[in-house]
């Protein structure tokens, strides 16, 4: 017979104190370049065009960041910053949920042809070390049920009509987070027969997590802005 | 027997067999051209007579053509290997897009031979089941072929498909019996996908899978990118595996380039794929425990995959390894203080998985639910050419690291896992039994790192070559054309999820609604890493 009890006790507390106290543990985070000092050579490494050239140096337009690592090393580099607190409020969106919703939001996860790295992450914000529950967030089965719209990857073509028929059946009020850079515009796969290229061709998108994945920190303050306990960060950051 | 002596065997072999067709010792594979008219044979031979196993089928239109109708021509590329470690090309040129089905004799090739229908035009003479595959009828028009060379992938094709409501497919004919759809979205954070079953309300009596929910077109996009810009595709499409594909796509590419990757940087390359396949399959643990309802087992297998998500963060930068595989070596590499830190949580976690497999094994409740359930059978597994710990679990022992070894796996000691039932207590088993190999080889190769370089030199060289690994769900081949310009002229990718899939409705007998999570998570299979 197992005893889960008593190894699952002796173990201690797992789960992070964030957003009560700051998060620093290594490997939290895969961490982005911050806009500063750099040559356009420096910009034009970028694959992925995040990196622009600036009268002061080299800006970052995280929305296009996908953590390919190649302006981190090498005889120019920039500096790397290990926060994930990346959340961000594209123009269009809407306000945050009204406060009788801060203690408890019910979100659908949406797999519009997310890679395993969005799906590993998001499975993870109900593991011990993040456990959403303590922050008032709950998954939901049905969309029927929740307040918001998580979506990852690109939105394939197979998965446009599911996407919408998804968000139609939520109650107001309702929000739409576009999880990481192919939920933005697409990522590495873009536009193409195959790929809308972004949440934001099929339903309205209220909030934009970056990142390549985003880790489940990152997602957890995504949730928290979607009541307004967090403020959403800047997406374009100039030297 | 050795590789070059084997080929020569082979190549012996084939030529008293089959007279007319012509046989090239490549040294590195044994190159076959043959015409359309001979290729269901020498495959069959492959297959049945020198116990090959079929690997992938790259198909490339000719590059002078457009995309008329039935005029495209085709050259096709069957690859087929031994565990003698022979790489086996059968090379057959198509002028009417049509080539013969193998699929009736090499159950392996069924899908890849759909693959190729959709996304080429080519038909398949013999094929019984073609139609609605990666391209869904209710969204794709007729005569959709994205990997012809005239069709632009920048283009949005439709959105109406042939404006029928599709009908999933019935097999069983019985009174009460109903298809009940479990997908695209379903469950709380599941992969998009469409599993049909049919059921007269409690017990399974017949699954249909249906994929390519998440088909983004990754072959198509490639085109014309450079290699640079493709291995983001290569670490992406499947990013659990990230790691493993980025390994394979530059594999090829150094093949191409005759490059050779230095000691140090060959050693970096089976540590981080070994790592990999750790964090994989304690991944797999994690979800089947949750499946089973076993919440503290799934959070004691999420504890540990967070610490190794940490762990390869901390050592390698980024929680899933992007951006750390190029062509020639790796992009960067961690120094030895990372790599101590790198060595002791490793053996931290495996001893944290060591403590959760005694615990799952001595959990009654937990095994009366894996037992026995989801049962591929040894004939099954090697019928649909399954690969991975799925197959291995069904007593059919095949590993890349050992049959067709890459990178310095020759001289390394990989003792392949081997369980014999097939259910999901043996693929729980053969997990556990890989993430020790894998740790011990992490381990070994630490402790005698060479010192040199972690990267050479390279240069981006036209003409096509295949790149392979055994990735942490099975085998994977990249099969690469690089142009005159050093762009990616056409890239196949087989991925091992492609295959195993293949077999998943096979695994129901007996099974109830509620066993059906627990047989998809006791696979351990990725959607996106079929679905391309």
């Amino acid at each position: 017979m197992a005893n889960w009890v008593f190894h699952s006790l002796s173990r201690g507390i797992r789960t992070t104190r964030w957003p009560t106290d700051p998060e620093t543990a290594a490997g939290v985070t895969p961490g982005r370049p911050r806009a500063g000092v750099g040559s356009a050579e420096l910009a034009a490494r970028c694959p992925t065009e995040a990196l622009f050239p600036h009268d002061n140096g080299v800006g970052v337009d995280f929305g296009h960041c996908v953590h390919c690592q190649r302006c981190r090393h090498g005889d120019e580099a920039l500096a790397w910053e290990q926060d994930f607190t990346w959340t961000s409020k594209p123009e269009q969106g809407r306000e945050a949920l009204p406060a009788r919703f801060s203690r408890s939001i019910h979100v659908r996860y949406i797999d519009a042809g997310a890679c395993g790295g969005c799906m590993g992450e998001i499975r993870l914000i109900d593991a011990p070390a993040y456990n959403m529950h303590r922050v008032g967030i709950f998954i939901t089965a049905t969309p029927r049920d929740a307040d918001v719209l998580l979506v990852g990857g690109p939105v394939t073509e197979a998965m446009r009509e599911p996407l919408r028929k998804a968000y139609e059946a939520m109650p107001e009020p309702k929000r739409v987070v576009a999880m990481g850079v192919c939920a933005i515009n697409g990522g590495v796969f873009g536009t193409s027969f195959a790929s809308a290229g972004g949440v934001a061709a099929e339903i309205p998108v209220d909030l934009v997590i970056p990142g390549c994945p985003p880790p489940p920190l990152a997602i957890i303050h995504a949730l928290l802005a979607v009541t307004g306990r967090t403020e959403p960060a800047e997406l374009v950051e100039n030297p | 027997m050795s590789t070059a002596s084997g080929i020569s065997n082979l190549a012996q072999a084939l030529r008293d067999q089959h007279a007319d067709t012509t046989i090239h010792d490549r040294g590195d594979r044994l190159l076959i051209e043959a015409s359309t008219d001979r290729l269901y044979d020498l495959a069959v031979a492959l297959t049945s007579d020198h116990g090959c196993e079929f690997a992938d089928l790259a198909i490339e239109q000719h590059a002078e053509q457009d995309a008329e109708e039935d005029t495209a021509s085709f050259t096709a590329r069957y690859f087929f290997y031994a565990d003698t470690g022979v790489l086996v090309e059968i090379v057959t040129a198509s002028t009417n897009a049509e080539l013969p089905a193998i699929s009736d004799r090499i159950h392996a090739a069924d899908w890849h031979e759909r693959e190729a229908e959709d996304m080429f035009g080519i038909h398949f003479t013999g094929h019984p089941f073609m139609g609605d595959f990666i391209l869904h009828d209710t969204v794709w028009p007729e005569n959709v072929a994205p990997m012809r060379r005239g069709f632009d992938h920048g283009e949005r094709v439709s959105e109406k498909g042939l404006g029928e409501d599709w009908q999933p497919p019935r097999l069983i004919d019985e009174p009460g019996l109903f298809a009940f759809p479990v997908g695209p979205i379903w469950s709380d954070y599941a992969e998009s996908g469409l599993w049909i079953l049919e059921t007269p309300g409690e017990h399974i009596h017949q699954a249909h899978t249906r994929l390519f929910y998440k088909f983004r077109g990754v072959q198509k996009i490639a085109e014309g990118q450079s290699t640079g810009q493709a291995l983001l595709l290569a670490e992406r499409f499947s990013g659990s595996s990230a790691f493993a594909h980025g390994l394979a796509y530059c594999q090829a590419l150094e093949k191409l380039a005759g490059c050779e990757v230095p000691a140090r940087a060959q050693m970096l390359r089976v540590i981080v794929a070994e790592f990999e396949r750790i964090r994989y399959h304690a991944m797999t643990i994690a979800e089947l425990a949750g499946s089973t309802g076993l919440a503290v087992g799934k959070a004691r297998g999420q504890d540990i995959e967070e610490t190794l998500l940490r762990l390869s963060g901390e050592v390698f930068s980024h929680r899933y390894l992007f951006g750390l595989i190029a062509p020639g070596g790796l992009a960067w590499a961690p120094d030895d203080e990372a790599l101590a830190r790198l060595d002791h949580g490793l053996q931290a976690a495996a001893e944290e998985l060591e403590q959760l497999e005694r615990l799952l094994t001595a959990s009654s409740s937990f095994l009366d639910r894996i037992e026995e359930m989801g049962g591929l059978s040894t004939e099954d597994a090697v019928r649909y050419g399954t690969l991975g710990p799925v197959a291995r679990a069904a007593d059919r022992t095949l590993d890349l690291r050992v049959s067709l070894p890459y990178g310095i796996y020759d001289r390394l000691k990989v003792t392949v896992a081997h369980e014999t039932e097939g259910d999901g207590y043996a693929r729980m088993r053969v997990f556990f039994s890989e993430i020790r190999v894998s740790a011990a080889l992490i381990r070994d190769l630490l402790s005698r790192l060479e010192d040199g370089p972690f990267a050479a030199p390279f240069e981006v060289v036209p003409g096509a070559a295949l790149g392979w690994v055994e990735a942490p769900a099975g085998a994977t081949f990249h099969w690469l054309r690089v142009d005159e310009a050093g762009l990616i002229a056409r890239w196949q990718v087989a991925a091992p999820s492609f295959r195993n899939w293949h077999a998943f409705q096979q695994v129901f007998d007996g099974a109830a609604f509620q066993d059906f999570p627990i047989i998809m998570a006791s696979y351990g299979l990725s959607v996106a890493e079929n679905d391309r």
